[in-house]
């Protein structure tokens, strides 16, 4: 349904508003912990960036840089980071997800943050992939 | 909490939460939902709940925006009743 578009205003803006609008769902992501946002919205942001570029360079454009296959592996690999950063609080003697007694300066802080990320990476490729398959579906 | 600006963005909320039930044009239909989602993402920001206000504006207003209007572009645009 989304093609290359031949306006040369859309793609300028949006070339140069995405890596904002990236760099913003970092900040979102990082500071999740002390201020509010979080990963649910850092993702979701960081989501829309990629769905921005594919509106203005076409759907194909995008997945030649970020395939589908790519995407479901982001999707586990977040998952993955938040469950394996509470077993790993298991594995060190403590509760499920008690960050307490992980081997770091700054513990707490960095065990929410690894929770963040985690949910940010696994928000972003399932929104990204829900756009592709509205997009793709027929 | 204003109750005054409270009361105006209450009105404006439920005028858009009205406009986007009444209107024929789904796409329309569509945008009015975003306004809705635009004004109760300030009535959150109002009240002091500003991670709530966050996460309205990110996918209410983003996100769930872009899939109804692929959503109607995928069925049709007119609305039968």
């Amino acid at each position: 349904m989304i093609h290359e578009q031949e306006s040369i205003v859309i793609k300028t803006v949006a070339r140069l508003l995405v890596p904002f609008i990236q760099l913003f769902a970092l900040y979102v992501i990082m500071h999740g912990h002390s201020s509010p946002g979080g990963g649910f919205q850092g993702g979701v942001i960081l989501a829309a960036s990629f769905i921005l570029l594919s509106i203005a360079y076409g759907l194909d454009e995008v997945k030649r840089r970020f395939s589908i296959k790519a995407l479901t592996v982001l999707t586990s690999a977040g998952v993955f980071l938040y469950a394996g950063t509470g077993v790993l609080c298991l594995l060190l003697g403590e509760n499920f997800l008690d960050y307490g007694v992980l081997p770091v300066v700054e513990p707490r802080g960095m065990g929410m943050l690894a929770i963040e990320i985690g949910v940010g990476i696994t928000v972003m490729a399932a929104m990204v992939s829900i756009f592709h398959d509205l997009l793709d579906f027929e | 909490m204003i109750w005054q600006l409270d009361l105006i963005l209450l009105v404006f909320t439920v005028a858009c939460a009205i406009g986007a039930l009444v209107i024929k044009d789904l796409l329309g239909s569509v945008i009015m939902l975003g306004a809705f989602s635009l004004f109760m993402c300030l009535l959150w920001i109002e009240m002091g709940a500003v991670d709530v206000a966050f996460t309205e504006a990110s996918v209410g207003a983003g996100i769930t925006t872009v899939f109804f209007v692929i959503a109607v572009f995928k069925t049709e645009r007119r609305s039968k009743d």
